[in-house]
């Protein structure tokens, strides 16, 4: 049991770093609904920034990869993601396209060189 | 799968209501999406060194992919819990929206707030799009029920996603957890990319995959954040500058 819980120092660092600055947003939601111009230019702005702080994690984890990924050439991992934008964009915006061509660029280019 | 008519018997309960919500996730590709996210998200939970446990909590208590995605590299990779939770809380804005557009649609005039919080901690990108394709099919004193069925089947499915992938990667050969591991980039980027409604979304998607390796260099430790306030705003401006240009010649 102590090995699926991990330590709890973690789950409590769960709840500060990631659940309480979620879920306020979804309680202020609840709080204050009706009012809020969802085409304001406001958020406009926060979610130009959401949207780029999730780029860069995109980023970061092709980049910086973690654990078994790392084992991927840098060339591959670029050239998957981008061969699975353009089955993304050919597919007409099909997510699961994208997501297949990229895995099996990425698995068979790692195959073949053995 | 088509859902009954409006005034069939099937909606009297709110228990069959719920039933039928928590059914209607076989009736979304998305549901599809979701699994291959949450395996990676496990597979990724594993290799960053975190508990089953852990990975779990997070998918039920945080419920929003984006965020669980940033607490596990940022904290992975040493960040502080600071650093961590600002970038979640700003990532985590665009829940805000959501839940404000998605509850009048299932409101009656006898609803209190406190029947809509489960409502609202449910509510991420998939169930937000979803409403508003089954909503309107379901009669409205119904909806709370129904969504609170779609959204438990939703987050099933990935909690079984999560312990699928956590323990693939474990044992997996080297080769197939690295392709786990791709699965997150793979899915977030092209959803996000799919989401796009307007310019400042391209240009902030762009710029923000561009910008990560450059903020890196400055190893400030709030990489993730200089690199996304940065595009996010140069995005915005961009915006803003078209709507000007728009409104002069007009």
């Amino acid at each position: 049991m102590s090995s699926f819980i991990g330590d709890w120092h973690a789950l409590a660092i769960l709840f500060v770093a990631g659940v309480i600055p979620n879920q306020i947003w979804r309680m202020l939601g609840l709080w204050f609904g009706g009012g809020i111009d969802e085409n304001s230019e406001l958020l406009v702005w926060v979610r130009a920034v959401a949207t780029a702080i999730l780029a860069g994690i995109i980023a970061q984890i092709v980049v910086q990869p973690p654990g078994a990924l790392a084992s991927v050439p840098d060339w591959l991992r670029y050239g998957a993601v981008a061969a699975g934008f353009v089955a993304f964009m050919l597919a007409r915006k099909s997510i699961f396209a994208g997501v297949i061509v990229g895995e099996i660029v990425m698995l068979s280019g790692k195959y073949w060189p053995g | 799968m088509a859902l009954p008519p409006l005034d069939s018997p099937q909606w009297q309960t709110s228990f069959r209501a719920f039933l039928w919500g928590a059914r209607s996730i076989g009736a979304t590709v998305l549901t599809l999406v979701l699994f291959a996210t949450y395996l990676g998200i496990g597979a990724l939970a594993h290799d960053s060194g975190f508990s089953l446990g852990w990975t779990l909590a997070s998918t039920a208590f945080v419920w929003a992919g984006p965020a669980q995605i940033i607490v596990i590299t940022t904290l992975g990779s040493g960040a502080t819990v600071l650093q961590s939770a600002i970038a979640v809380t700003v990532s985590a804005i665009r829940l805000f929206p959501m839940v404000v557009s998605v509850l009048p649609m299932m409101r009656t005039e006898d609803t209190k707030r406190r029947h809509l919080i489960l409502v609202a901690h449910l509510t991420a990108v998939t169930l937000w799009v979803e409403c508003f394709r089954f909503l309107p099919q379901v009669p409205r004193n119904r909806r709370i029920a129904f969504i609170h069925g779609l959204g438990c089947g939703l987050v099933s499915v990935c909690l079984i996603a999560n312990t699928i992938g956590y323990t693939l990667a474990a044992n997996l050969t080297p080769l197939l957890a690295a392709g786990m591991l791709m699965l997150t980039p793979l899915a977030f980027l092209f959803s996000t990319a799919r989401n796009c409604r307007e310019l400042a979304d391209v240009i902030a998607l762009v710029l923000g995959l561009l910008l990560f390796p450059l903020a890196a260099m400055l190893n400030s430790g709030v990489d993730i954040l200089v690199s996304g306030v940065v595009a996010g705003t140069i995005a915005y401006g961009v915006h803003r500058a078209r709507a000007g240009i728009v409104k002069a010649s007009a």
